[in-house]
């Protein structure tokens, strides 16, 4: 009995010594060795690590809901004065949703789409609460209300394909709140969701956690959302947690070299124009876990003790303990991290008078809408509607915006993958629409596209030499042959992989890798634009900082220009010479990325970037609420189109789309706002910009 | 021509069949050649039940084969004094067709009883009257069993021994197919020893802990689950009919035997049919979108919303009509026979392709999205050349699920149509038609079951064997299996 006292005096949930394997045939795979946590009633436990280091089986192994051949072969885990891992399943069905409820990433598959949002929660109220009837209906709102969704009373009997993905994730924690569980898992609450959703679930998941000082144990690879939300935070590696720090210590001295690496891989304004920090090698396979220091392989400072002998618990401040034989290893050596060959600064200067590479003038594609048996025409979803770009030789142009805007249409109807339905495409100066497919083909080596999806961009039933030949062959760029074969070990070699690759199969490689690969086959036909679909959004940081240098050395070497599709600011920040943003089909603002994100003058543009977590503590501009989320590009709102969410929204904003101002020469934006400000700056105006943007 | 013994015949059929065959090798080599196919057949390897039921099938389709070369043996022309002068003519072949197996089963083929005969019987089913001549000279007629011709004839009249003379066989039979098993199995782990280095004990080890990459204990279970019946069952039919006789007194165990060609013919050239239709035109379907999968959507919709059997019966009786109309067209009863199963192939195949294709057209829909493909697009990689380098491997496994899957359905389809009578010539030996058969003889007094009994047997476990293999071929070619096996 003494020992569950100690439990509880500890906090909510204690584990220790936490074991987690993975059955493949007769033997059992170690996924999570021996943790130790503990999260304290009204506390945040973030655990944070890349993917594949064991944090997801951490969490369904808590709820003992780990998949068929998930194994526990050893470990305690007290909640609530009893041990999980000893209690019988039926007990253990009351633990799960009434003592933990677990949110999960994707919000669109974790509702069950044939049943309705009150039917949902009112399983868990019946479940939990034994209430029934009335009371049900009358929790069921209450929880809609405090997870902040107008209209409850309409919603219950809706089902989920009627509601938006925030709404979707926001009807998911009332769910997981209706048990009243006082320990709420939160696995990659906000990964699926737009940065000003994102914004709005943290809000809301802050204030929930204060109001019933639950514990919450937040899984994520996001040290911006661990910034906000963290009271203490777990970095887990390779099946270990290796530093666990409050979030003070943690930000301002991270202490282990896979933490300190993590921080240095981060794109950012401080390291802008110069390399990353990269962590060489990957996460070791759970059948080869090295004896010594799992880092060990990786770290720049190891030495022999450490792969000769695992590191134990170090303590080094109260509450900051590491796994690290080093004991030199000074906090804050990584904000001077990135100090690697400079390049040439990306805005440096404004581009010379050159003739642009890609002229886009007022491009549109518009998907009919078709209804009724005869299948007639009813309406168009406006994906893309009058976007004019321009990108010169050696520059990188990023699309940003969220989810639904339109960004990678335009990138495929540049492509003419997606035939554009007006508008015209340059390039080199020579119109891309209204050619037949034979036509094309001599324009299309020097346009290729990087997608977003290591995974699903290389047949898996080709070899590498025969993925990076297709391209070749069809475009008559080498021979096939002997030619081709060095052609083909050239390019590997220019993109960092050796040239035995090319006769391995995708599946053989890691997600950084195959993003490599899928860049090589781009580059395997001397292209001048590429056009980099979200390339980094897949990969773990770690990786993304190699592929950003990969790609920013592939530009400096062979004067690529980049047209750069993204919803991540950092991102842009650190490799873009100019940004455009869009909402709705359109291109709110557009300028050089100093004038955009330092100086923001849609307000769009502004509730963007105050909604991104930055991975600091101090300087974090407030948080622009937006309220609402996208509306659908098939009916969009009258006048300008960001007005219904727009803070700032005037008269004039319901009754026109604005034309566009021209700030300063480079600086553009659509909007009444600045215009009325300085009516003297119109298109021709040439003064100063207004500086009413956030600064930081 | 040199004077062969024989004249060789060459059915259509036999063609298909042997060409299966030859496509069967090439994928062989294909896979081993392609470390990803290789990959996947080896998973297939390590299966238990998977290699069980390929160790039955193949052992079907060695009797399959041995049934697929056929040959009209030469008349004796010797025979007769008539024929005697005639040296220099040509010589003259039998009108029947003969397969390689009827020769080996020659015994089983000629010994008719005059009717219906229990399994094992030495007497027949029905009483008759025969005649007996009784010690004193006098002959008198009896109504008993009578004797048969061929079953048990060896005993003479000492007919107590029949039991007895069963027991020694089968005790023999089984002695021997142990001592064959054994010498198989210990074959087996010694060559493994020799491959993979060690002592053959520890091979033998191996192959009953199923640490080996192939499932060798699956394997040798089923050939001793094979031979243990098998072996007893032989020395058994040298002298008795084992699965008794049919009606006109032919032998049961060589009919089933000879249904297993019809079912395998049925099987295998349906699909051979089947595929070319069903994956161009699902693919093209799937990946033009538009009209031309209005079209063909249209053209499945219509044909799967047709009755099956009533289009078959259709198909079935006008090609009947065609045959009976020109008698000059076969040379022999099996070449008619043989055309009339084969067409009935060609209509399953013409009215099963809908299946298939649709769930091709809705993979397709789902890769053709995919970034791969929109890559090559970007390449301007020609669409045919997509389609066969970018869609076509990637459908395969779906392909080979279903080739396998279909061909047990298939096989029973054949049952179905032959009981309704529709289905092979009534002249060709099938399931279908002993099942067909014994639907009167079920309702005899007392009742004649054992033909019955063998189709039952005989086809459950071909099907069965297919079933299983075509379960483990799934779950190995299955990409989403694939990581978790």
């Amino acid at each position: 009995m003494s020992r569950e006292v100690a439990v509880r005096e500890e906090g909510l949930l204690t584990v220790r010594e936490l074991r987690i394997a993975f059955a493949s045939g007769h033997a059992l795979l170690p996924a999570v060795d021996g943790i130790d946590l503990c999260v304290a009633a009204g506390e945040t436990l973030a655990l944070l690590g890349e993917s594949g280091c064991g944090k997801s089986a951490t969490a369904l192994a808590l709820l003992r809901l780990l998949p068929a051949a998930g194994r526990i072969p050893g470990g305690e885990v007290w909640f609530a004065g009893r041990d999980l891992l000893r209690l019988p399943e039926a007990e253990m069905r009351a633990v799960r949703g009434g003592g933990m409820a677990m949110i999960f990433q994707e919000p669109a598959t974790s509702l069950n789409p044939v049943l309705t949002v009150g039917h949902q929660l009112a399983e868990v109220l019946e479940r939990h609460l034994s209430l029934a009837g009335q009371a049900v209906r009358q929790r069921a709102l209450e929880l809609l209300t405090a997870v902040g969704i107008a209209d409850p009373e309409r919603r219950l009997g809706e089902y989920p394909f009627q509601l938006s993905g925030g709404m979707k994730q926001r009807v998911m924690i009332a769910i997981a709140l209706a048990g009243e569980p006082r320990l709420l898992i939160a696995d990659e609450p906000t990964t699926a969701l737009d940065v000003t959703i994102q914004a709005q679930i943290l809000d809301l998941l802050r204030r929930l956690q204060a109001e019933r000082a639950m514990g919450m144990l937040l899984i994520t690879h996001d040290l911006g959302v661990v910034a906000q939300m963290a009271t203490r935070v777990g970095v887990m590696y390779a099946g270990e947690i290796v530093e666990e720090a409050p979030r003070a210590a943690f930000f301002a001295a991270p202490r282990h070299p896979y933490t300190q690496k993590l921080f240095a891989a981060l794109p950012d304004l401080a390291r802008r124009g110069s390399r990353l920090e990269t962590i060489p090698g990957q996460v070791p396979a759970l059948s080869a876990m090295p004896a010594g220091c799992r880092f060990a392989a990786r770290c720049a400072h190891a030495w022999a003790l450490c792969r000769a002998q695992a590191p134990e618990w170090r303590q080094v401040a109260p509450g900051h303990r590491l796994r690290c034989h080093l004991d030199g290893g000074q906090g804050a050596a990584w904000l001077g991290g990135g100090v690697a060959v400079p390049v040439a600064g990306p805005a440096a200067e404004a581009p010379a008078v050159t003739p642009p590479l890609l002229a886009v003038d007022d491009l549109r594609v518009h998907f009919p809408i078709r209804r009724g048996i005869l299948q007639r025409t009813v309406g168009h979803v406006r994906a893309v509607d009058g976007v004019s770009l321009e990108l010169v030789r050696g520059r990188t142009l990023a699309l940003v915006g969220e989810s639904g805007c339109g960004k990678t249409t335009v990138g495929k109807a540049i492509l003419q993958l997606i035939q554009p339905t007006g508008g015209s495409v340059q390039l080199l100066g020579q119109q891309l629409g209204e050619r037949s497919r034979r036509a094309l083909r001599p324009l299309r080596r020097r346009m290729q596209m990087i997608f977003q999806d290591p995974f699903a961009s290389l047949n898996p039933r080709l070899s590498v030499g025969e993925i990076i030949a297709e391209g070749m062959r069809a475009l008559g760029v080498a021979a096939p042959g002997q030619g081709g074969g060095a052609a083909i070990a050239a390019v590997l070699q220019q993109v960092g992989l050796p040239a035995q690759a090319a006769g391995r199969y995708p599946h053989e490689f890691s997600g950084g890798q195959r993003q490599r690969i899928a860049i090589a086959r781009a580059l395997a036909v001397q292209p001048d634009l590429v056009i980099c679909d979200e390339p980094t959004s897949a990969l773990d940081v770690s990786v993304q900082a190699q592929i950003l240098n990969l790609l920013a050395s592939l530009q400096a070497e062979l004067g690529l220009a980049y047209l750069f599709i993204t919803h991540n600011f950092a991102v842009v920040d650190h490799l873009a010479h100019e940004v455009a943003v869009m909402y709705l089909g359109r291109i709110v603002e557009q300028g050089r990325v100093d004038e955009v994100l330092r100086a923001p003058q849609h307000p769009y543009t502004r509730a963007l970037l105050s909604a991104v977590p930055g991975p600091r503590l101090e300087a974090q501009p407030e948080f622009i609420r937006l309220p609402g989320e996208m509306p659908s590009p098939a009916r969009p709102p009258g006048g300008c189109h960001f007005h219904p969410r727009c803070p700032q929204a005037i008269a004039a904003c319901r009754e026109a789309y604005p034309a566009s101002s021209r700030l300063t020469p480079t600086h553009v934006v659509r909007c009444h706002l600045p215009g009325q400000e300085e009516s003297a700056l119109t298109v021709s105006g040439m003064k100063t910009p207004p500086c009413g943007g956030v600064t930081g | 021509m040199p004077d062969l013994p024989f004249l060789p015949v060459l059915l259509w059929s036999d063609l298909l069949i042997w060409l299966l065959l030859f496509g069967a090798l090439l994928l062989g080599w294909l896979s081993a050649r392609n470390p990803l196919l290789c990959a996947a057949w080896q998973r297939v390897g390590r299966n238990r039940a998977g290699i069980a039921s390929a160790t039955l099938l193949l052992a079907f389709v060695v009797v399959g084969l041995l049934d697929s070369l056929h040959y009209r043996p030469r008349l004796e022309n010797g025979s007769g004094p008539a024929a005697g002068g005639s040296v220099g003519s040509a010589p003259a072949y039998a009108v029947e067709v003969l397969s390689l197996l009827d020769e080996l089963l020659a015994p089983l083929r000629t010994r008719h009883e005059k009717t219906y005969s229990e399994p094992l019987a030495t007497r027949a089913h029905a009483k008759e009257a025969i005649e007996v001549r009784t010690p004193d000279g006098e002959l008198r007629q009896v109504r008993d069993y009578p004797r048969l011709r061929h079953g048990g004839a060896h005993l003479g009249a000492d007919e107590a021994r029949h039991a007895a003379d069963i027991g020694e066989r089968v005790l023999h039979g089984l002695a021997l197919a142990l001592l064959a098993w054994w010498a198989v199995a210990a074959a087996t782990a010694a060559g493994l020893a020799r491959a993979e280095g060690g002592t053959p004990r520890a091979a033998w080890r191996r192959i009953w802990h199923g640490d080996s990459g192939f499932a060798w204990n699956a394997l040798l279970a089923a050939l001793a689950g094979l031979l243990l019946p098998a072996v007893p069952m032989a020395l058994l039919a040298v002298d008795y009919h084992v699965f008794g006789t049919d009606k006109v007194g032919q032998d049961v165990l060589y009919q089933v035997l000879k249904s297993v060609r019809t079912a395998l013919v049925i099987g295998l050239v349906t699909t051979l049919v089947m595929l070319p239709l069903s994956i161009f035109l699902g693919v093209v379907a799937g990946y033009f979108r538009g009209w031309v999968d209005d079209l063909i959507q249209y053209l499945y919709t219509t044909l799967s919303s047709i009755p099956g059997v009533l289009l078959i019966a259709a198909a079935v009786l006008m090609m009947q009509v065609l045959i009976d109309t020109h008698p000059q067209w076969f040379a022999t009863a099996a070449e008619r026979a043989d055309l009339r199963l084969l067409a009935l192939c060609f209509i399953l195949g013409l009215t099963s392709w809908t299946g298939l294709c649709r769930l091709l057209r809705g993979e397709t829909l789902k890769l053709r999205e995919l970034e791969y493909i929109q890559a090559a697009q970007a390449f301007g990689v020609t669409d045919l050349r997509i389609i066969a380098r970018h869609l076509l491997p990637n459908l395969m496994h779906i392909v080979i699920i279903a080739l396998v899957m279909d061909f047990s359905s298939l096989v029973l389809a054949e049952a179905v149509l032959s009981y309704v009578g529709i289905g092979v010539d009534p002249t060709m030996i099938s399931f279908g038609t002993m099942i067909n058969n014994a639907r009167l003889e079920l309702a005899r007094e007392p009742m004649v079951w054992w033909s019955l009994a063998a189709a039952f047997v005989f086809m459950f476990t071909l099907v069965l064997a297919a079933n299983l293999l075509a379960d483990a071929v799934r779950d190995a070619f299955d990409p989403r299996l694939a990581g978790s096996a």
